[in-house]
C-alpha cells in the first residue's frame, strides 16, 4: 500500500515535470514537418495552393480605393505593398504602448483602413483576412522574431498559463497535444507543435483560411470548450504566446494543413 | 509520520488541479449519480446500473461518443487504431479489476492527477468553459460508462 502511494506520486510529479517542461529552442518545429508529402507539394506550388486565392484577392483590395475612402494602401505602402518592411510584419503581433496592449497584425490593417475613411469591418471580416493574408505573405521566408522582453514578458507569462489550463469536456490543455505529444497521432491526425509561423493557413479540413485566432477557436471546440471570443484579452494572449513560440522559423503564410 | 508526509503530498496532488479549475456556477444535473473512490477503485457500478459489452464495443470506437480510438489503441478488427497517446487497452482486464478499470473510465485524475485522459463520468462542475451545448453534462451516461466497462472485462 505504501508502495502504492509512493509510486502514484512519483509519477504524478515525473508527470508534472514534464508537462510543464520548457518547448527548448533547438526543437522548434513548422507544422510543415508534419503535414503529409502530397500537403507539402500543394502549399509549395503556388498554383496549387488555394490560399493563393486569398493572398490575390488581398492584393486586389490592397490596390484599390474603395468607396468612401480618401487613399489605397497601396498609396502609403506601394503598388503590390512593395514598400512594406517585412522584418517589422515579422515582428506581430505587437506592444502598443497607447493602447498598453497587444496589436494583431489584422488590428494594424484594420486601423489604416479606417484611418483613410474605409468603412469600419468586424474583425475577422473575409476582406480583413485576406489583407491579412496577402500581407503576411508579403514576408514569406522571413523569420518570426516575436518582441519577448519588457511588457511582452509578463504579458507571455499569462498566456503560456492560458496555455496550459485545461478547458472543455476534453478537458485537455494546449500544451498536452501540442507540448507533449508532437508527432504523436491523435483522431487519425498528426500533432503538431501549434506554431503559427504558417498563419494564415489554408485548412484542407474546412476548406478555408483562417488565421491563428480563428485556428485557436477550432481547437477549443474540438475540446468541447466555449472558444474565447474573437478580440477577447485570452485570444490575443494565446496569440501572442503561440506566436513567440515560433519565433526562428520562417513564415509561411499561405500555409496549408489539415 | 512518513505515509502521513505522503498522504498530505498526494492529496494536494489531487486537490490542487481539481480546486484550480472548479466552476461551480453549473448545476449538478439531476440524474447525476455521485461515486466514491476507495483505494484506487469504484466498487459500486454507476447508478447500480448492468452493462452491456456489446454496446460498450460500439461506443468505444465511436468518434462521437467514447472516441477512445482518438488515443489508446484498442484491438477491435476491422478498425485501424489510430490514436497513440494512449495504452494499448489489449489485455487491460487481466492487468486490472473491474473496480480499477471503472476509476479509470469515470475520472481517471483520482488515479493520476496529471492525467490527460477526459474523465468519462467528471463531475461536470469540475470542468472548466465547457461548450454551450455541453454545460453541466458528463462526458458518456452513466450507462454508457457502464457499458465500456462491460467490454473492457472481455479484454483478458
Ligand atoms: C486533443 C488534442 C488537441 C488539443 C487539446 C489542442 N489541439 Fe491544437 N491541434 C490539434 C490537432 C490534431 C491539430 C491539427 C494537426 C496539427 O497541425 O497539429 C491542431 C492544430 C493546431 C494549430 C495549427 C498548427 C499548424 O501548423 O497548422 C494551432 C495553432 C493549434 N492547434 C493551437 C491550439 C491551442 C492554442 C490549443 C488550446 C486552446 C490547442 N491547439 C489544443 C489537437 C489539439
Ligand atoms: C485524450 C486521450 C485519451 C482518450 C480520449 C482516452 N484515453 Fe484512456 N488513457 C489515456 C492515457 C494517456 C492513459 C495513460 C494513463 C494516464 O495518463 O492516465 C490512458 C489510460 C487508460 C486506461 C488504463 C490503462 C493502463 O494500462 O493503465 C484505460 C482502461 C483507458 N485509458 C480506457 C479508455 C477508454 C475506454 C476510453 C474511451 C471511453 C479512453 N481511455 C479514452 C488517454 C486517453
Amino acid at each position: 500500500m505504501i508502495s502504492r502511494k509512493l509510486h502514484v506520486i512519483l509519477l504524478s510529479s515525473f508527470l508534472l515535470v514534464v508537462a510543464t517542461g520548457p518547448l527548448s529552442a533547438n526543437e522548434v518545429k513548422s507544422g510543415y514537418e508534419y503535414i503529409k508529402p502530397a500537403t507539402r507539394a500543394m502549399q509549395d506550388d503556388d498554383f496549387e495552393n488555394p490560399g493563393m486565392f486569398t493572398v490575390e484577392r488581398g492584393m486586389e483590395l490592397f490596390n484599390e480605393k474603395q468607396h468612401g475612402a480618401s487613399k489605397a494602401c497601396s498609396d502609403c505602402h506601394g503598388i503590390d505593398g512593395l514598400k512594406m518592411d517585412t522584418k517589422s510584419i515579422a515582428r506581430y503581433p505587437v506592444y502598443n504602448e497607447e493602447e498598453a496592449g497587444i496589436v494583431t497584425l489584422q488590428k494594424s490593417i484594420s486601423n489604416c483602413r479606417n484611418n483613410i475613411g474605409n468603412k469600419a469591418l468586424p474583425t475577422n471580416h473575409p476582406d480583413l483576412i485576406a489583407l491579412e493574408t496577402f500581407v503576411r505573405n508579403r514576408a514569406f521566408g522571413e523569420t518570426v522574431n516575436v518582441q519577448t522582453d519588457g511588457p511582452m514578458a509578463q504579458l507571455l507569462t499569462k498566456g503560456k498559463t492560458i496555455y496550459q489550463t485545461r478547458y472543455g469536456l476534453i478537458d485537455m490543455s494546449c500544451s498536452h497535444c501540442h507540448s507533449l505529444y508532437p508527432g504523436q497521432m491523435i483522431r487519425g491526425q498528426k500533432i503538431s507543435q501549434g506554431q503559427g509561423n504558417g498563419f494564415p493557413a489554408y485548412r484542407l479540413d474546412i476548406g478555408e483560411i483562417t488565421n491563428l485566432h480563428q485556428r485557436i477557436q477550432q481547437c477549443l471546440t474540438l475540446m468541447r470548450a466555449e472558444p474565447f471570443a474573437a478580440d477577447s484579452e485570452e485570444i490575443k494572449l494565446l496569440g501572442l504566446y503561440l506566436m513567440s513560440r515560433s519565433n526562428g522559423l520562417k513564415i509561411e503564410t499561405p500555409a496549408v494543413r489539415y | 509520520m512518513f505515509i502521513r508526509a505522503c498522504k498530505i503530498i498526494f492529496l494536494l496532488a489531487v486537490l490542487v488541479p481539481i480546486l484550480g479549475l472548479a466552476d461551480d456556477t453549473a448545476a449538478l444535473p439531476e440524474n447525476y449519480c455521485s461515486w466514491e473512490v476507495v483505494d484506487y477503485a469504484i466498487e459500486k457500478p454507476l447508478c447500480g446500473l448492468g452493462g452491456d459489452a456489446q454496446r460498450g464495443k460500439k461506443i468505444v470506437s465511436d468518434g462521437h461518443l467514447g472516441n477512445c480510438l482518438a488515443c489508446p489503441q484498442l484491438p477491435i478488427d476491422g478498425i485501424e487504431a489510430y490514436g497513440t497517446i494512449g495504452p494499448s487497452l489489449d489485455g487491460i482486464a487481466s492487468r486490472f479489476t473491474e473496480p480499477q478499470i471503472r476509476v479509470r473510465i469515470v475520472d481517471t485524475r483520482n488515479i493520476n492527477p496529471m492525467s490527460i485522459m477526459p474523465g468519462f463520468y467528471r463531475d461536470p462542475r469540475l470542468i472548466n468553459r465547457p461548450g454551450k451545448p455541453y454545460r453541466g453534462k458528463t462526458f458518456l451516461t452513466a450507462q454508457q460508462v457502464e457499458d465500456v466497462i462491460a467490454y473492457l472485462v472481455t479484454l483478458k
